[in-house]
Parts: C-alpha cells; structure tokens; sequence
C-alpha cells in the first residue's frame, strides 16, 4: 500500500492566491491546494451531472421490463 | 432522468451463457478458489453494477488510495474497501493466472489474479473504522481476514442463491423501473430493522421533496437478536400497501454485510444507492454506527468532504412522539423538555412482542405489529 504523493502544480494568478488564502482562514481548508482540489471537483462534478446518457442498450431495456411487468412493477 | 451511475458507466460483468458453458466445459484448466458468503455478496454487487465503476476485487493501488484518500486512483470518491482475501500458504495460484471463485461448492466467478499482496490491518481498520479497538465488530472482521489480498476483475457466471428473489433488483431494474414511473429525484431509505411509525415519518418527511422514496432494506448476515430478514420485508409491504402513495414508493433489497464503519459506511450506501439511480439519500442519527465510536452526526457531516459524490443527504434528527406536539416530531421542530418525548425502545418492543400487549399507535403500526407476532420466532437465535 504505497502511499505515494500523486499531486502535480498548476499556476494561478498571485492575487487570486491571496483572496483564496484570505478566504479559508477560520474554515476546515487548510490549504489553498485543498480549497482549489474541492472547487475544482464540486464544477467538474456538476459539469457531468448535464451529460446523463442512457447507460444500457433498447434491447437491454425491453427485457428488463418484461421482468419488472412479470413483478408486477409496471403495468 | 435518474441519476448517473457513480464513475459515469454502469458496470456489467456478468458472462453470457454462452461464455459461462465455455468455461463450465474447460474449468478443470482453471485454478480454484472457495470464498465466503461476503466475497460471494461482493461478487454480485459487483457483477450487477451496485459496485459501479469496480470491476473487481481491489488491487493494493486502489487499497492504498481508498485507506490513505477515500478516493480510487482516479480521484472518484470510494471509503469502503473491497477486497478478497486468501491464506498464501493454502492457494495453489499465482499472479496472472485466471481463477475460477467457487461459493457453496459452486463456481460463481471467473477472476483474473492482478495482484497477491500482503496488508497492513492495523492500518485498514484505523483507516476505515477511526479506532483499532477489536471490540469494535468491524475491526474484529479486519483483523481476522487472512494475511494476503487477492486484486483483478471478475466475472460472475454463477447466480447466488437467493431466497429473495422477488424482492431483489438490479440496479439496471431500478433505473428502468424509476425512469418509467417519470421519477427524477429520487430518496434512499437504507434500514435493516422493522419500521416504527418514526422510520415513517423520516422517510416521508424526505419524501415529501422528491419524486420517489426508494426503500431498500439491508438483507444478509446479522446477529443474534436482530428481526429475521423475512420479517422485515413482511412488516414493509403491510406498511407500505396500507399507508404509503403506491406511485411514489418502491421497496426492493440490498443483499450486503454492514460494517458498522459510521461515516465512511453512509458514503459507500450513498454510492451503492446512487448506482441504483438515487439522487438523495436520508442519513439518519449514528448512520451505520455502533457502540460510541462515532459522534450521532458524524455520518451526516462527511458528506461535506465530498463535492463531487453526485448524492445529496437528507439529515435528520430522530423522530419521536411528542405529548406535549401532540404530533411525531423530531427536536428540530420540538422544543419541549425531554419527559414529553416518547419513543419505543428495543427492549420494551421486545417485551411486547412477547406478551402481545398492542403498542401505542404512535409507535408502532397494528398492521406491522400484527406481522411481527404472526412469526413463531421473529428473531434470529
Ligand atoms: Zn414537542
């Protein structure tokens, strides 16, 4: 169980830097890395949640409901 | 439509018939492997996408990750391990090879071996549980397990037996299921006890905002004292036929061993119910808890750690009979001192449902108590 650091550095502007900092004094955020890493997954997150495609074929579906008919789940 | 499978793609390992004859005609060739009823659960948690987007049991990368990050190697959010365990001194393969994971003496699974590694279960339970206290039952689980880690994919070809059969539904059935019923949102109730008129009212309070509550008990191994799985799902449907909006509620089970892990187990049950379409989930006092190992919010505040579960909780407070309301309250909405609150304990049911004596109706529905009492032994021994 190798716990190696898989972390990389990205660039923000410096001023944005200072707000973030500011900004997560007194919260549960103990870093800017932390506070950029749950920003960055909560938009990227929310941008997956507008492309929910079908996850299974017609065909998959048709027998699907033939057992949920057979049930008594759908009419 | 219902919520995204977790990881984006709902996962299907289960074989064809065809393939499954394939490998039942050559399975002398393959090395074998006898797993526990809990491996076996795994199996077709994982087979039938419940599990989604594991495709097999955990190699030490994504054990690693998930103790050291809650999170899979590519970054999606995971806190329970899954994991095979084998004693190295008794299995006669090797890494590479393809395997074949026999249950009850039949084969179940194809299983490519990835990985054999060795485990830190101090580190496992610490890391899972927040405690290494052996009393704890799941800690006590970790520390049994034996001292290698089988990793890689399976394929389920078998079926596990199932004496639920008609109660059980894949998480591909309920998506369908709730996609026809025109169900966006969706709320979880997770329970593996009968249900007193408090469940109730938590569970319609939630349902209240959303378009279909989801009632998915847990069935598999329990202790000694707890309600057999049979009454439970019995005590439901009288429930559920006499008081709930047909349209609007559906009940199908969830064949998994509790962990009693708190707050990381309310992430995995938020994630298995996500799997099932779910977009919420209700997230009760000490979720999955036992003993006082966690605080009774606990497993409402993780949530907050994870922006990108892609599943809302719906917290909530206990409910209780309030004489003072007059009403089922909880104390968010009750202020009353606590000699006014009334709620039926454990010991006093039991009592009851030994002597007969019909508790209040704002404890217990008749017809759920009715049910209890129709069983010879309505707990496990
Ligand atoms: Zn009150």
């Amino acid at each position: 169980m190798a716990e190696e650091r898989k972390h990389t550095t990205v660039s923000i502007p410096l001023p944005l830097y200072r707000k973030i900092k500011e900004r997560i004094e007194g919260t549960g955020f103990t870093s800017v890395s932390d506070y950029v890493t749950y920003v960055l997954r909560e938009v990227l997150a929310s941008l997956e949640e507008d492309q929910k495609e079908e996850v299974f074929s017609e065909e998959e579906e048709e027998k699907v409901k033939e057992r949920l008919r057979a049930l008594g789940y759908l009419d | 439509m219902v919520n995204r499978p977790h990881g984006g793609r709902l996962i299907n390992r289960t074989l064809s018939q065809k393939t499954t004859q394939r490998v039942m005609d050559e399975i002398k060739e393959y090395g074998r492997m006898d797993i526990k009823e809990v491996n076996a659960v795994d199996v077709g948690s994982i087979a039938d996408g419940t599990y989604s987007p594991l495709t097999g049991f955990m190699t030490s990368d994504e054990l690693g990750s998930v103790l050291s990050k809650m999170r899979l190697p590519d970054d999606v959010p995971w806190t329970i391990p899954v994991v095979l365990d084998v004693n190295r001194e008794l299995m006669d393969f090797d890494e590479g090879e393809t395997i074949i994971l026999y249950y009850n003496g039949e084969p179940l699974a194809r299983m490519h071996v990835d990985e054999l590694f060795s485990f830190d279960r101090k580190e496992y339970a610490r890391s899972v549980f927040g405690t290494n206290d052996e009393a704890h039952p799941g800690v006590k689980r970790v520390m049994e397990l034996e001292n290698t880690l089988v990793g890689g994919e399976v394929e389920m070809m078998g079926e596990l037996p199932n004496p639920y059969k008609d109660y059980t539904l894949t998480p591909m059935e309920t998506r369908v299921l709730f996609k026809e019923r025109g169900w966006k949102t969706i709320v979880a109730f997770q329970t593996r006890n009968v249900s007193h008129v408090g469940h109730e009212f938590l569970q319609k309070t939630a349902a209240t905002f959303v378009d279909g509550l989801f009632i998915n008990p847990v069935i598999g191994k329990k202790k000694a004292g707890d309600f057999k799985d049979e009454v439970i799902l019995k005590t439901y449907d009288e429930l559920i036929r006499n008081y709930y909006p047909k349209a609007m509620t559906h009940m199908s089970i969830l064949r998994y061993e509790m962990k009693y892990a708190g707050p990381k187990e309310a992430i995995h049950h938020a994630i298995m119910r996500k799997n099932f379409g779910c977009t919420h989930i209700i997230i009760g006092r000490d979720h999955a808890g036992v003993g006082n190992y966690y605080g009774p919010f606990d497993a409402q505040e993780i949530f907050k750690e994870f922006p990108d579960l892609g599943m809302e909780p719906m917290a909530f407070q206990a409910f209780y009979y309030c004489h003072r309301c007059g009403n089922i309250v909880n104390s968010k909405i009750c202020d009353h001192d606590r000699q006014f609150h009334d709620s039926l304990s454990g010991t006093k049911m039991r009592e009851m449902i030994r002597t007969g004596e019909v508790p209040e109706p704002y404890h217990m529905r008749k017809e759920v108590f009715e049910v209890i009492r129709s069983f010879d032994k309505p707990f496990l021994e």
